[in-house]
């Protein structure tokens, strides 16, 4: 493995890790409200596939998308700004933990009921095919949102008319609080796929090299024009499903084996026992992140508070009784 | 599932110089005009392609422009109108059909959840010029699921626009502004006015999207409605001259925004107000504008705002009830006598 690859995987975990972190701990002393849905335990999926695509692709995610977000090109200060509600947000303060956008990276939510990511890919996809671009979309979604209709119907669709899409599975095992062997009567997720004719495998979500390398066979499928791939990457989420959520409804042992498993320190390990990078240079990183996350929770904490109520419902102003406003 | 069968393949409306057209040849013309202008301009349905549309309106659209530009869909509503939404998030013009409102509840979430929020949700980033044509209205003994107005749902989602074009002319205008537009746009038609008559000039100007039109001129109470009702109305106005009271009868061509302007004017005239509409009458239209004006026009009032609206009840089958679930033209009759009867008194 390349050693620039391998610091960018270390980064971008690390990253993960701790933004996830200062997020809860600001939630906790609330300078942030609503709903908070974080990601440890699940760095690799994000990692692992984003790095594998080309930037000028379309990014569409879920309401747990703040890694999505930062390892596609958002700033972590525009992050943490936008969920602290300010101004300088990446969606100005008017989205929030859940609907994160930046329209010049091509990351397009940030979407909080689930199952509406499916669609929205397969749009941007039938677009880009219908224009005959090269750009793919990767859709992001959860085990739960496999069974809303929207899954079955955009595969269907994704698959009839070739939409150059990567549906990525982050299967956490619980949609919320319900295990998945409760939820889905077929729990390989990755099997749902052929019904609709569309090649799909699952990999193993707790580990970045797996999903990275997965995710570039995947997408070299999906850009030579055969049409739509899924990958189910089987990961975990330590947290409960939001910061209102303890989790209680899982096993001290479940969770210490899973944790066993922990991405970023199973990465550490093994790219120090493979040579990939030095204790030195693990620690670079780990300094480099606490600056950058630090400075996030500064600046967000010091940026403006949006003041305008009514601007952007519209692409100017409107009366609804008619006149000008 | 209600069909108009489609036995024609021809050419692409009837463009050529007529005085009048019907409201499908008007909408056609508008789709083939938006199409050969923009590329980006697009068409998603079911039956909008092979078939022609189920009204006839994309006839001739699939031979002209091919598959990708009029994509029949699988019946998966949610999802085709949630692809539209997300081609126009990538730069695309999209249009969607929906076959008729009553498969739009399915759609909701795409429309109402996703399209009409994320230009603001993205601080502005985001744009989503989406066009969604569907028809409805009570049409002729298609049962209650067939039967559905969805205006009380739709006119009230900040984000949204929603015009109800009721002539072959407005049809052409109003979806041409739509799909020039850069929001979300509902097309709210009706299904019994497809194949109705009226006069058509492609090159005439259009007046603004919103605007509502004065049909006939009055001064003794203003009858307001959109769709069919209109001409219900137009039939009272025409009986209550013939009694000596002439009613102003206004099709307000947009619910999302209102032309109040227009309205408060027409009640500056007549003094008495009184909203037609097919929706049911809780929470409708009907109460909006009679709010409104009593908020407004207050002082111009010599009696309340009246509504004459569909009865709190689903759509029965039986072709005289379903007749009397409605507006009829007496309907409106007994509500004039008894606005112009209480001011009068």
């Amino acid at each position: 493995m390349q050693r620039k690859l391998a610091r960018q995987f270390l980064y971008d975990m690390v990253l993960a890790r701790q933004f996830e972190q200062a997020a809860a701990e600001q939630y906790t002393e609330g300078n942030i409200g609503g709903f908070l849905h974080l990601y440890p335990g699940e760095e690799a999926v994000a990692v692992g596939s984003l790095r594998a695509a080309d930037p000028g692709d379309y990014v569409v995610s879920t309401y747990r998308e703040h890694v999505h977000a930062m390892v596609w090109g958002v700033s972590p200060t525009a992050v943490m700004a936008e969920l602290f509600g300010r101004a300088t947000g990446c969606s100005g303060g008017y989205g929030g933990s859940m609907h994160l956008y930046d329209a010049g990276h091509r990351f397009l939510g940030g979407y909080a009921i689930v199952g509406e990511t499916f669609a929205i890919a397969a749009g941007v996809a039938y677009w880009l095919r219908m224009t005959e671009s090269a750009q793919i979309v990767l859709c992001y979604f959860g085990d739960g949102a496999a069974n809303q209709g929207t899954f079955h119907e955009t595969l269907n669709m994704a698959a009839l008319w070739k939409l150059p899409v990567l549906f990525v599975c982050e299967n956490n095992r619980y949609q919320i609080g319900t295990e998945i062997h409760r939820h889905s009567a077929v729990p390989d997720i990755y099997r749902h796929a052929s019904a609709y004719g569309i090649d799909g495998r699952r990999v193993d979500g707790m580990d970045v090299v797996a999903v990275y390398e997965a995710a570039r066979t995947a997408l070299q499928h999906v850009r030579s024009g055969n049409g739509p791939y899924l990958i189910e990457c089987e990961t975990y989420r330590y947290r409960g499903h939001s910061m209102a959520d303890p989790g209680a409804y899982r096993s001290v042992l479940e969770l210490a084996e899973l944790r066993a498993r922990d991405p970023l320190e199973t990465f550490r390990q093994r790219a120090l026992a493979q040579g990939w990078l030095s204790e030195a240079e693990c620690g670079d990183v780990d300094k480099a992140v606490e600056a950058v996350v630090t400075e996030a929770v500064r600046f967000a904490a010091a940026s403006p508070q949006p003041t305008d109520l009514g601007r952007n419902v519209y692409s100017e102003p409107l009366d609804l009784y008619g006149g000008r406003p | 599932m209600t069909r108009q069968r489609n036995d024609s393949v021809g050419s692409i409306g009837t463009a050529r110089p007529a005085p009048e057209l019907e409201v499908w040849q008007a909408l056609n013309i508008a789709l083939d005009r938006a199409m050969e202008r923009d590329s980006g301009v697009f068409i998603l349905g079911e039956d909008v392609g092979l078939f022609g549309g189920s009204y006839r309106v994309t006839q001739g659209l699939y031979a002209k422009y091919g598959e990708w530009r009029v994509r029949d869909t699988p019946i998966s509503e949610n999802s085709f109108v949630g692809m539209g939404v997300g081609a126009a998030l990538a730069g695309g013009r999209p249009l969607v059909e929906i076959m008729t409102v009553n498969f739009a509840l399915l759609a909701l979430d795409s429309i109402i959840n996703i399209a009409a929020k994320l230009r603001y949700m993205s601080g502005g980033q985001l744009e989503v010029p989406l066009v969604v044509r569907m028809p409805g209205g009570v049409a002729k003994q298609l049962g209650a699921q067939h039967s559905q107005r969805l205006e009380h749902v739709l006119v009230n989602v900040p984000g949204l626009r929603v015009v109800v074009p009721g002539t072959p002319q407005d049809s052409f205008w109003q979806l041409s502004q739509a799909i020039l537009a850069d929001d979300p746009i509902i097309v709210l038609e009706h299904e019994l006015l497809y194949f109705t008559k009226g006069p058509f000039d492609a090159e005439m100007p259009a007046p603004p999207m919103h605007s509502a039109a004065v049909r006939r001129e009055g001064r003794d109470v203003t009858l307001m409605a959109w769709h069919r009702m209109v001409s219900v109305c137009l039939d009272a106005a025409g009986q209550l001259s013939a009694r000596g009271i002439e009613a102003e009868v206004i099709d307000l061509r947009s619910l999302r925004p209102i032309d109040l302007p227009l309205l408060r004017a027409s009640v500056q005239k007549t003094h008495r107000a009184i909203v037609i509409e097919e929706d049911c009458r809780f929470g409708g239209v009907g109460a909006e504008i009679a709010a409104t004006l009593n908020e407004v026009a207050y002082a111009d009032l010599k009696s309340p705002v009246r509504r004459v609206a569909a009865s709190d009840v689903p759509t029965p089958y039986n072709v005289e009830l379903e007749r009397a679930s409605i507006p009829r033209t007496q309907d409106i009759l007994r509500a004039v006598e008894e606005v112009v009867g209480v001011s009068a008194g």
